[in-house]
C-alpha cells in the first residue's frame, strides 16, 4: 500500500516540477536566442504567461474536426510525456517506476506525443495539418532510427562489459558508459552524445527540423486548428517532453553526479545531484536546440530524413564500430 | 491519405508567408506541387481615383505613399511624367540627390527582402541581422530626407531638400558600414549550406520564360537577361555613370533563373549602389534643387500643360511605369501606376509548377513581391460569382473608356 502511495505522489510531484522545469527551459531558449539575435527577447516567465493565457482563452473545435480525437489527443500527449519521466532517473534520485520499465519502454513512450499530435493533425480537418502531420510521422521515422542506434549501442556496450540488465535505467544509475569502455570507446560514446544533440531538435520539432510546424509555409501545420485548452495542453506536452528527451540523454549519456567528489550523503547529495542534473539538462538544451536553431535555417522533410538516415546513421555506425573494435580490444567479447 | 488524389492548400490571402495579401491556390500531390494559380486584387486602395481629383504637386504625396518600401520610386515616375507634359526640367543637381535617394531605396530595399527570405527559410537569426543593418540605410535616408519609410523628397521640377555638408559624415559613415558589411552578407545568404540546398534549382524561371512574361528587375536579370532601365535608358544622374546590369555572373556562376540567383543579384546590387552613390556624392555638380521655388508658379505650368507622358524608373523591383494624360486642367486626366511587381507575378503559375510545399514561401517571396502597389483594380458593382475577363474584353473597355475621355 506504501509503494503505491509513495508512487501516487512521485507521479503528482514529478508532473508538478516537470512542468516548470520544462517552461522555465522554454522560457531560457526564448531569452538565449533573443540575446544571440541582439533582440532584448521575452522574459524568462513568458512561457508561463502564455499558458496562464491559452486555458483562459476560447477553445475552438473546427467544423470539420473529428472533435473526440481532436479534444482527447492533447490530453494523451501530455499523459504520454509525464509517463515517460517516471521511467526516468534524476541526479540520484531513482526513477519513481524504476524496476518496472527500460529504455525501451522510453523509446515507445518518446513516441507516443509525436504519434497525438500526428492523429490530431488529421482530426482537424484542415490542409495545412494534414500536411503538417504528415511531415511529422515522416520526420518520426527520420528521428526514431539514430536514437534507437545510441540506446542500442550504450546498452551493447554496457552489455559487453559484462553488466546485468543491461537496458535497465536503474543500471545505468550505478554504471557508467565512459568508465566501461578504452579510449576508442570513449570516442563513440562522444559521437553518440553528437547523435543525441542531432536528435533532440528533431524530436522536439525545433530548426532545423521543424517541418511539421513550418510558421512560414504551414502557419504553425499540425497545431494550426488548435486553440485555447488544448494548444495549451499541448504547449504542456512539448515543455515536458522536452526534460523528458534531454533527461533520458543526460540519464544514458553524461550519467556523473557531483555527490561522490564532494562526499555527500543523504539529502544533501539528492539536493547536489538534483540541482547538477538540472544544470546538465539546460545545457544540453541550449546547445541542441538554442544554439541549432540559432545557427541555422530551415531542412524541407526530404532533407530531414536524408540527414537523420545518412549523416546520422553514418555517425552511428561509425561509433557501432568503434564500440566492436574497443570491445574487442579489452578481450571482453 | 486518399490515394494519389492531388488536393487544394490555399495560401492567403492572410497567411505568415506573406506579407501583403493575395490568394494563391495550389494543387498539391504529397509534398509536390502540381499547379498554382493567384488571385490578386485583395488590397485595392483606390489611390489612382484619388489622384484624378487632385493636382500634381497634390498627387506627388499620395505617389508617396503607393508602396510602403518603395517610397521614392512612384513619385519619381510621376514627377518625370509631369514634368515631361509640362515641359519641365529639373536641375542637375536634383537629378543627383534624386540617384542617390534611389539608391538608399534600393539598399534598404533588397536587405528588408533579404531578411523576408532569411525568415521564410526559417533562418530567423539571418532575418535579425538583415532588418538590424537595414536601419544603417533608413538612418541615411533620414538625414537627407527628414522621414524614415514616406520621403517626400520629390517635387515637380527637383526635390524639396538638398545634401548638404553636414550630412555627408553621415551618409559616408553608412557607406562604409555597408562595405564592411557585404562580405559578411555574402558569406552567410549565399555560402550557407542550407539555404544552398533549399534554393539552388528551386523555382526556375528560365531566359526564354523571363523575356516571354516580360519579367523585370532582379527577377528578369537573375535569368540572364540584362534588362537594367538605369543602363538601357538612362535617366536622371544614370547617364552620367558606368551601370552594367548585374547578374549572376558577377559571383562567377551562370544565370539558371533559381531561387539562389535572385539572392545573388539582389546582394550584389547592394554593393552596385554603395559604388553609385559614392560616385554621385563625389560628382555632385552646384546649382539649385528646383526648376522653381514656387509651387504656385509650378502648378500655373502644369495647369498650362496638355499632353501624356509615361515617367519610368528602375525600382528595386524592377521597371516601374506611371503613365499621365493632362489637359490644360489641374488635375491630370488620367494617371495609371504600374508598379514593377505586375510584370513579375504572372510567373507564380510557373515557378511554383513542381516545387516543393516547403519551398513555395521562399519561391513566392523570391520576386520580392510587393502586392498593394499592385492592385489597381477591384469590381464592386455586383457581387455575383467572380469572372474571368479576356484580352478582348479588356481592349473593348479600354476603348469605350478613351471615348469617353475624347467626348
Amino acid at each position: 500500500m506504501n509503494e503505491i502511495l509513495a508512487a501516487v505522489i512521485g507521479v503528482v510531484v514529478l508532473t508538478i516540477c516537470s512542468i516548470v522545469v520544462g517552461l522555465f527551459l522554454a522560457g531560457l531558449d526564448r531569452v538565449v536566442v533573443a540575446r544571440m539575435q541582439a533582440r532584448v527577447g521575452p522574459r524568462l516567465r513568458q512561457p508561463f504567461i502564455d499558458i496562464a493565457k491559452l486555458f483562459r482563452k476560447e477553445n475552438i473545435v473546427p467544423k470539420n474536426a473529428v472533435p473526440i480525437l481532436f479534444n482527447l489527443m492533447p490530453v494523451l500527449a501530455l499523459a504520454a510525456s509525464i509517463a515517460v519521466l517516471l521511467y526516468l532517473p534524476f541526479g540520484s534520485i531513482a526513477p519513481v517506476l524504476g524496476a518496472a520499465g527500460d529504455m525501451i519502454l522510453v523509446l515507445y513512450l518518446l513516441i507516443i506525443p509525436s504519434l497525438c499530435l500526428v492523429i490530431g493533425g488529421f482530426a482537424s480537418g484542415s490542409p495545412y495539418a494534414t500536411v503538417g502531420a504528415q511531415r511529422e510521422m515522416v520526420s518520426m521515422i527520420a528521428y526514431e532510427l539514430p536514437l534507437a542506434a545510441v540506446v542500442i549501442l550504450v546498452a551493447w556496450r554496457l552489455m559487453a562489459s559484462g553488466t546485468a540488465e543491461p537496458f535497465s535505467l536503474v543500471t545505468l544509475m550505478d554504471t557508467n558508459i565512459w568508465s566501461v569502455c578504452g579510449p576508442l570507446g570513449i570516442i563513440a560514446a562522444v559521437l553518440l552524445l553528437i547523435l543525441f544533440i542531432g536528435i533532440i531538435p528533431g524530436e522536439l520539432s525545433k530548426v532545423p527540423f521543424d517541418a511539421p510546424e513550418a510558421e512560414t509555409e504551414l502557419a504553425g501545420g499540425i497545431l494550426a486548428e488548435y486553440s485555447g485548452r488544448n494548444l495549451g495542453m499541448f504547449t504542456l506536452a512539448q515543455a515536458v517532453k522536452s526534460v523528458a528527451i534531454v533527461a533520458f540523454g543526460v540519464a544514458i549519456l553524461l550519467p556523473w553526479n557531483l555527490s561522490p567528489v564532494f562526499g555527500l550523503t543523504g539529502a544533501a547529495a539528492i539536493a547536489v545531484d538534483l540541482i547538477f542534473f538540472l544544470v546538465k539538462v539546460s545545457v544540453v538544451m541550449l546547445v541542441s536546440v538554442t544554439l541549432v536553431r540559432t545557427m541555422m535555417a530551415r531542412f524541407r522533410i526530404t532533407q530531414v530524413v536524408k540527414v537523420y538516415w545518412f549523416i546520422l546513421g553514418g555517425i552511428a555506425l561509425a561509433a557501432l564500430i568503434l564500440f566492436a573494435i574497443d570491445a574487442f580490444a579489452a578481450g571482453v567479447i | 491519405m486518399a490515394g494519389n488524389v492531388p488536393y487544394k492548400v490555399p495560401v492567403g490571402p492572410i497567411h505568415p508567408a506573406l506579407k501583403e495579401p493575395v490568394h494563391i491556390e495550389l494543387t498539391v500531390l504529397g509534398e509536390d506541387v502540381v499547379s498554382a494559380d493567384f488571385t490578386p486584387g485583395q488590397t485595392h486602395r483606390g489611390i489612382e481615383w484619388m489622384g484624378l481629383s487632385r493636382n500634381p504637386v497634390q498627387i506627388v504625396h499620395l505617389t508617396d505613399r503607393i508602396c510602403g518600401i518603395c517610397g521614392v520610386t512612384h513619385s519619381l515616375c510621376f514627377a518625370r511624367a509631369v514634368e515631361q507634359v509640362a515641359e519641365i526640367n529639373a536641375p542637375e543637381r536634383a537629378d543627383y540627390v534624386r540617384t542617390i535617394i534611389a539608391e538608399f531605396e534600393r539598399i534598404q530595399s533588397h536587405l528588408l527582402w533579404a531578411g523576408v527570405a532569411a525568415h521564410e527559410l526559417g533562418f530567423d537569426s539571418l532575418f535579425y541581422l538583415a532588418w538590424r543593418v537595414r536601419e544603417d540605410a533608413l538612418d541615411a535616408i533620414e538625414v537627407i530626407t527628414g522621414n524614415r519609410v514616406n520621403y517626400d523628397i520629390i517635387q515637380i521640377g527637383g526635390v524639396r531638400r538638398d545634401i548638404t555638408p553636414d550630412m555627408l559624415p553621415k551618409i559616408q559613415k553608412c557607406l562604409d558600414s555597408y562595405k564592411e558589411l557585404f562580405g559578411k552578407l555574402k558569406k552567410l545568404f549565399l555560402e550557407d549550406t542550407v539555404i544552398k540546398s533549399r534554393c539552388i534549382g528551386c523555382g526556375v524561371l528560365t531566359k526564354e520564360t523571363a523575356a516571354a512574361y516580360s519579367t523585370v528587375g532582379p527577377t528578369a536579370r537573375a535569368s540572364g537577361l540584362p534588362a537594367d532601365l538605369r543602363a538601357d535608358y538612362p535617366y536622371c544622374a544614370y547617364g552620367d555613370l558606368q551601370i552594367s546590369p548585374v547578374l549572376p555572373e558577377v559571383y562567377g556562376k551562370k544565370a539558371t533563373g533559381d531561387t539562389y540567383d535572385r539572392i545573388v543579384v539582389r546582394i550584389f546590387e547592394v554593393a552596385q549602389s554603395i559604388e553609385i552613390i559614392e560616385e554621385c556624392l563625389a560628382n555632385m555638380p552646384e546649382g539649385p534643387v528646383l526648376y522653381e521655388e514656387k509651387v504656385a508658379k509650378i502648378l500655373a505650368l502644369c495647369k498650362k500643360a496638355s499632353g501624356e507622358a509615361a515617367g519610368r524608373h528602375e525600382a528595386p523591383r524592377g521597371e516601374a511605369v506611371h503613365y499621365v494624360a493632362m489637359n490644360n486642367a489641374e488635375a491630370p486626366v488620367a494617371w495609371k501606376v504600374k508598379a514593377s511587381s505586375y510584370s513579375n507575378l504572372h510567373v507564380w503559375p510557373i515557378i511554383l509548377k513542381g516545387v516543393q510545399l516547403a519551398d513555395v514561401p521562399i519561391v513566392v517571396a523570391s520576386i520580392d513581391p510587393c502586392l498593394s502597389c499592385t492592385d489597381r483594380v477591384l469590381v464592386t458593382q455586383d457581387n455575383g460569382p467572380a469572372k474571368i475577363l479576356t484580352k478582348e474584353d479588356l481592349s473593348k473597355m479600354s476603348y469605350l473608356k478613351t471615348r469617353r475621355m475624347m467626348e
